[in-house]
């Protein structure tokens, strides 16, 4: 058995002072958690493309006469198959699960997450709420990842808890990949910005959708003296990230409630514009609205860069549908449209000069607090994330 | 000024609640999934008190008040042994219950145990 197969403990994830308070008990539902999804994707998930490869497919080509044709038909042919039924069903109850054990530690404590979010929030000149922004469709369609309540939802005046149990369920979801503050993408980010921009310094950056903050809170470190902009539709996210942003020292964050389509700033305001896994929870609709603020908004020389789960361009059709079971089945609605998306074209459409755009791997920052047997170079035992970033210069 | 929270607010029963969204249902019959989710958070729960009995173990050990080589050499007297095996065989019927009573009623001279409230109905009716 590999390291892999054993995610650290939850016991390492990283508290900040608006983190929830947690239990033995908690800690013990979610290292359950974290060992079943290590379970159902190092044994069972072998067994599904097994089950593909050795019934499903045949059969598929023995009545169409050649191979499927793209993820939907896979999708369609291996859906009555009994290896897949299980690990489908269990991934699913899984993910239903973390969401209840997330939400039972919050909702607990509730009355006193409130007050660590007020006293870090009340007056702050950092935290601009808009109660006049509504939430967009795309984001209150469904509740993403089966997150009840979504992003926008609140029990009560000052909610915190959707945020919270965000916060705290990313590090058993992920098995510990993102690191203690469940911010690798931010780092990865960070790392790649003083590597191939080492002269790079950005005066203003802006974060669209950053919901609590966990990406932007490493470039913000980064850049102690750039004046950051994180954006966000919803009030919750935005109230516990910016405690929770206090709570690690990035105190250059200014949290606006504002929509990506239409944002209030003059153009070309920012140096430095990112994303970290949003596009796929916008829309068709929405997607060129935002890149087009982007171009608006961004300065001569300067930099967008965007986080995104991989594209599925050169994909077997198999390998596209696992990686669009989320799309139908934890939630992700628009998840499966724009991993098929040309982004290149989009960001030409939205102004860009294609000439500058860019599409590179970009690997997450293993966390050594939580996987030090990882060692030194590049070398990451699996311990490590591997997105899609793109972007373009203006 | 503490928050406020909704009247009826009750942590357990929000804990629990849908997401936004109609949940897939994978297998052909959605008892069996529906069963398996509750075994699955009963498994959950399982994993939690195993996890909370190795974590006092520990602390007792630290403290020195017991060792766990102790604890697993541990053989209980004749006396003990019967209570537990009491237990073990009383824990295993329990978990078993719908099984031996399905077994009960499909035996030929217990057929009295699986009529059925209609019939008994009728018979009670004229008599």
């Amino acid at each position: 058995m590999t390291a892999r197969e054993h995610p650290p403990s939850w016991s390492h994830v990283g508290r900040h002072a608006m983190f929830p308070e947690a239990t033995h008990d908690d800690v013990a539902r979610f290292d359950f958690l974290a060992n079943l999804n290590g379970y159902l994707s190092a044994a069972m998930l072998p067994r599904v493309r097994e089950a593909w490869e050795s019934r499903v497919k045949p059969r598929f080509e023995r009545e169409h006469g050649r191979p499927p044709a793209d993820r939907h038909e896979v999708r369609k042919a291996i859906a009555g198959d009994p290896v897949y039924q299980t690990w489908s069903a269990l991934r699913r109850t899984s993910m239903e699960m973390r969401q209840q054990v997330g939400r039972a530690l919050v909702l607990h404590q509730l009355p006193e997450l409130i007050e660590k979010a007020r006293a870090a929030n009340d007056g702050a000149s950092t935290l601009r709420l808009d109660p006049s922004i509504t939430p967009p469709r795309y984001a209150d369609a469904v509740d993403i990842h089966c997150m009840p309540g979504g992003y926008h939802g609140a029990i009560c005046d000052d909610d915190v808890s959707n945020g919270a149990n965000y916060d705290a369920g990313i590090f058993a979801t992920t098995g510990g990949m993102l690191g203690r503050y469940n911010d690798g993408g931010g780092r990865a980010l960070a790392q790649w910005l003083r590597e191939t921009r080492p002269d790079f310094r950005p005066r203003r950056i802006l974060d669209i959708g950053c919901t609590v903050g966990h990406n932007i809170v490493p470039v913000a470190l980064a850049y102690p003296d750039a004046e950051v902009i994180a954006v966000d539709t919803a009030a919750p996210m935005l109230r516990y990230g910016h405690a929770r942003a206090r709570a690690l020292g990035a105190t250059n964050i200014t949290f606006v409630q504002a929509n990506g389509e239409s944002l209030p700033w003059p153009d070309g305001h920012f140096d430095l514009i990112t994303t970290a896994m949003f596009w796929h929870e916008t829309s068709n609709r929405a997607m060129p609205r935002i890149l087009a603020e982007i171009h608006r908004l961004l300065a001569p020389g300067g930099l967008t860069v965007h986080l995104e789960q991989p594209q599925y361009h050169g994909m077997d059709p198999y390998e596209q549908f696992i990686r669009d079971w989320d799309a139908y089945n934890n939630n992700e609605p628009f998840w499966s449209e724009m991993h098929d998306y040309d982004l290149k074209a989009k960001m030409t459409e939205a102004g860009f000069d294609p000439a500058t755009y860019f599409e590179t791997k970009m690997r997450g920052v293993v966390d050594r607090a939580i996987f030090p047997e990882a060692g030194g170079g590049s070398e990451d035992y699996g311990r490590a994330p591997m997105w899609t970033a793109f972007g373009a210069s203006k | 000024m503490s928050a406020t929270l909704p009247p009826g607010f009750d942590p357990i029963l929000l804990a629990n609640a849908k997401a936004k969204g109609k949940r897939p249902w994978f297998f052909a019959d959605p008892d069996v999934e529906r069963v398996m989710a509750i075994a699955m958070a009963i498994a959950m729960e399982h994993a939690v008190t195993r996890q909370r009995l190795d974590a006092l173990e520990r602390v007792l050990e630290r403290k020195g008040l017991m060792s766990r080589e102790e604890l697993d050499a541990f053989a209980p007297g004749p006396e003990a042994e019967a209570e537990r095996t009491r237990w073990m065989k009383g824990y295993i019927a329990r978990v078993l219950r719908i099984i031996q009573q399905e077994a009960e009623a499909a035996r030929p001279e217990r057929r009295d145990l699986d009529r059925s409230m209609p019939e008994i109905m009728e018979e009670l009716r004229h008599s």
